[in-house]
């Protein structure tokens, strides 16, 4: 029995467009049938041709032996018909034979009288060939002619000679079917070898077909086939496809991990602090208590908030598309952020901006993210004034959070952002997860994460971006 | 000319009714069709091919109209072109009326097996057959000439005319004027030796004889009025010699003419299918038969062996053979002008003159 999955995917197998080696079955046996056709036509052609120009000759032999026995006898023109000229029509076996001579006033000296002329008069010197329809059949004639010159008698004689076309159709056909004959051989040559060439050049595709077939549903390495080239790109977009399907499913892996460990403990911190209060009597200590659990449910909810920011951005960077994004904008946007959830006492962050739109492509929402966080960090690790910077050098744009304090261990700047530790203090844990949130943003626009101390005091990190070309 | 043509056409129409004879072979059962045919050839000769075919179509009805071979062509050319009814079987001697009016479009095709064994000369574009084997011999008076000098060849012929006296109004041949067949024989002659214009001269000078008919020739060689007959239709000199032992029939070493006659069958033919089974029978086993030992018409297919078998055995030697062949060769001694030249020049060569 058939599940209705298995059944929707044969109905959809069904539904395929033609495989490949059809395509080009059908392309070649297009092109084949055009060229055959071709090489008929002309066969056909140079058939008649051929049959035309020999069997012509044999007309115009007859004609002028004709012609030759013309003579003059007492003021009579004569003609004494060559047993010869007719002997030589009949090696067209087949062929009916009609002749006829005409006197030079025009009248009919012998033969057939109502033979067809040709349209010209026929005074050139060489035989003029054509065709005719005579006793309910077509004619190939010749017609010659031949000057006489007489006392008394100045004019040409004209014979013209036929027969129908019954040899020359027969020797055209007879070559034509040769030429067919040859061409379907050809043709099916070809057919078979293109067959096999076929096969042969879509033997790689089974390869990868057999390749994909016979892989472990958890296996994710990239497909390591020998494939031509035309195949590498589609192996490439699988190996990429795969290439982020493992990056995502580790990410979500990680992010799982991280969460529950990161949440797990701050949320059993409070839980432990509101057993405490639900026991403890004294106002003033139920106060300090409800306080402590208050900040802690801040830190915490700042904690998962960054760390949803986190998965969003790394689910972000590998399915939004960029777009042109103007850093102060995002500058101004990150501020604006920043002050909602601040609190009310602390500094708000400083604007620093230039004229001039300073444009990158990039995901808006991403960028923001991690601007925010930054400065997040800044104001609760760093030292007021804090200030969001965006400036341009050289062909990069960037984007920098400055604030006043001694910033981050020297020691740990190298490793800063790649990942924030888990056995670090929990006051520092936001901090390395907006850097990790930082770098992330950074690595995927083509960027960087930078951080330095500022010659004037302070320290600062900021996104280092390419700047757009397409500045519009 | 037109005085000519006109006294021509009279001739036929008045000769025709005379030759014209029909013969009817009812059919011996129902429901019976109607073969016609039309020939030039004597009923005797024919009746045994005619009999034998009947006997395996008991249904079929024949008419054999026995006409002159001119009279034969302008029935079958009124038919050709619709002003008369045709014949089913057109059969003449006259190969190059035949040939001509197969080259007017008269025939049909005809695509019977038994007549793809006719050797090449014997047909033409499958509408025209030869179905017999006739050759144009010499034949003498034993009495009058010996053995010893009997003409085998033209060369012979000539040596024997040369002497004076002996042939003076003793030899016959064909008026080609009145004969098509002499015609026919005669214009081939012309184009294939070189012996035809001293023959001709030579039978001139001995005051040769015409007839219109080659029984007119055989009946006068055999009774001793003359000696010697010139191209005469070798299936009847046959014929006639088994029954008069003093008829000697020369076929000539050098070279021989064999007729065929030629058959087809009218484009307006009513009953087609038996016509060409008519044709096809000649040339079977049982036909052949017929026309190499009763008819001694022979057949293409095997008359040159059956030929020389009925002639005595000494003059089996190598033969030089020519057919004449069907073909638009044929209709040149046709041509209005060209017969009109050769007759002049036939009748100068003979020194007789335009009467």
């Amino acid at each position: 029995m058939l599940d209705p999955g298995n059944a929707r995917a044969l109905a959809r197998a069904s539904r395929r467009r033609p495989s490949i080696a059809l395509r080009l079955t059908l392309a070649v046996a297009f092109i084949l049938a055009l060229a055959a056709s071709a090489a008929l036509w002309s066969a056909w052609r140079y058939g008649i041709q051929a049959a035309n120009e020999a069997y012509d000759r044999l007309l115009t032999g007859a004609s002028l032996q004709i012609a030759e026995r013309i003579s003059v006898a007492d003021g009579e023109v004569l003609v004494d018909l060559p047993s010869s000229a007719f002997e030589l029509l009949s090696l067209a076996r087949n062929d009916r034979v009609f002749y006829r001579v005409l006197g030079m006033a025009g009248e009919t000296l012998t033969g057939y009288p109502d033979l067809p002329l040709p349209d010209t008069d026929g005074s050139g010197a060489a035989p003029v060939v054509y065709d005719a329809v005579y006793s309910g059949e077509t004619v190939r004639a010749v017609m010659a002619t031949r000057p006489i010159a007489e006392r008394g008698m100045n004019g040409n004689v004209r014979v013209v000679v036929a027969h129908t076309v019954q040899e020359r159709i027969g020797l055209a056909r007879d070559i034509a079917t040769r030429a067919a004959i040859l061409v379907g051989a050809a043709g099916l040559a070809i057919v078979l070898i293109a067959w096999f060439a076929v096969r042969h050049a879509l033997a790689p595709l089974r390869r990868v077909e057999r390749a994909l077939l016979s892989r472990d549903p958890n296996d994710l390495s990239p497909f390591e086939i020998e494939t031509p080239r035309e195949l590498e790109a589609v192996v490439d977009a699988i190996n990429r496809f795969t290439r982020r399907l493992d990056r995502r499913v580790t990410a979500v892996q990680s992010f799982v991990a991280d969460a529950a460990h990161q949440l797990r403990t701050p949320i059993t911190a409070i839980r432990a602090q509101a057993q405490i209060a639900a026991s403890e009597e004294s106002p003033d200590r139920l106060r300090r208590i409800s306080r402590r659990i208050l900040d802690r449910s801040v830190a915490v909810s700042r904690l998962a908030d960054q760390l949803l920011s986190h998965a969003l951005v790394t689910h972000r960077t590998d399915s939004e598309p960029h777009a042109l994004v103007d850093l102060r904008r995002i500058a101004m946007e990150a501020e604006e952020e920043t002050r909602r959830f601040a609190d009310t006492a602390a500094e708000l962050p400083l604007l620093d901006l230039p004229e001039e739109p300073v444009t990158v492509a990039g995901d808006r929402f991403s960028l923001r993210e991690a601007v925010k966080n930054l400065a997040n960090n800044a104001m609760e690790h760093g030292r007021p004034p804090v200030a969001i910077r965006v400036s341009t050098e050289g062909a990069l744009a960037r984007i920098a959070v400055v604030d006043h304090g001694k910033g981050i261990a020297k020691e740990e700047r190298a490793s800063a952002g790649t990942r924030f530790r888990r056995n670090r203090a929990a006051s520092s844990r936001g901090a390395s997860l907006g850097l990790a949130i930082a770098h992330e943003v950074a690595i995927s626009h083509g960027g960087e994460l930078q951080l330095r101390d500022l010659d004037a005091g302070g320290f600062e990190v900021a996104l280092s971006l390419p700047l757009s070309e397409d500045r519009t | 000319m037109i005085a000519r043509l006109v006294s021509f056409l009279v001739a036929v129409l008045v000769v025709a009714p005379a030759c014209a004879a029909d013969f009817d072979f009812p059919a011996s059962a129902t429901p019976a069709r109607t073969l016609v045919i039309g020939s030039t050839t004597d009923i005797g000769i024919i009746r045994p091919v005619i009999v034998a075919w009947q006997k395996a179509n008991p249904s079929v009805a024949i008419r054999y109209r026995e006409l002159t071979t001119n009279a034969l062509f302008g029935e079958a050319k009124a038919a050709c072109e619709g002003d008369a009814p045709a014949d089913d079987v057109v059969l003449s001697s006259a190969m190059d009326l035949q040939a001509k009016l197969v080259n007017d479009g008269c025939a049909v095709t005809v695509d019977r097996p038994g007549l793809n064994a006719l050797p090449d000369f014997a047909r033409w574009r499958s509408q025209l057959f030869g179905l017999t084997y006739e050759p144009a011999v010499i034949v003498y008076n034993r009495r009058a000439v010996a053995a010893h000098e009997a003409p085998t060849d033209h060369f012979a012929l000539l040596d024997l005319l040369r002497q004076p006296g002996r042939f003076e109004g003793r030899i016959g041949t064909y008026d080609i004027e009145a004969s098509g067949l002499g015609y026919l024989f005669a214009t081939l002659d012309d184009q294939r030796s070189s012996t035809w214009g001293r023959l001709i001269e030579a039978m001139g000078r001995n005051h040769v004889r015409l007839y219109c008919c080659t029984q007119d020739i055989l009946d006068r060689v055999a009774d001793g009025r003359l000696t010697l007959g010139y191209n005469v239709l070798g299936s009847y000199a046959l014929a006639e010699a088994r029954r008069k032992p003093d008829l000697a029939v020369a076929v000539p070493s050098d070279y021989t003419l064999v007729l065929t006659r030629a058959a087809f069958v009218p484009r307006q033919a009513a009953n087609r299918a038996d016509a060409e089974a008519f044709l096809e029978f000649t040339q079977g086993p049982e036909g052949r038969r017929i026309l190499n030992e009763e008819a001694l018409l022979f057949s293409p297919i095997d008359g040159e062996d059956q030929l020389f078998k009925a002639l005595d055995a000494r003059q089996q030697e190598k033969r030089a053979i020519r057919p004449i062949g069907l073909g638009p060769a044929l209709i040149v001694g046709l041509d209005q002008m060209k017969r009109r030249l050769f007759l002049k020049q036939w009748r100068d060569s003979l020194g007789i003159g335009e009467d």
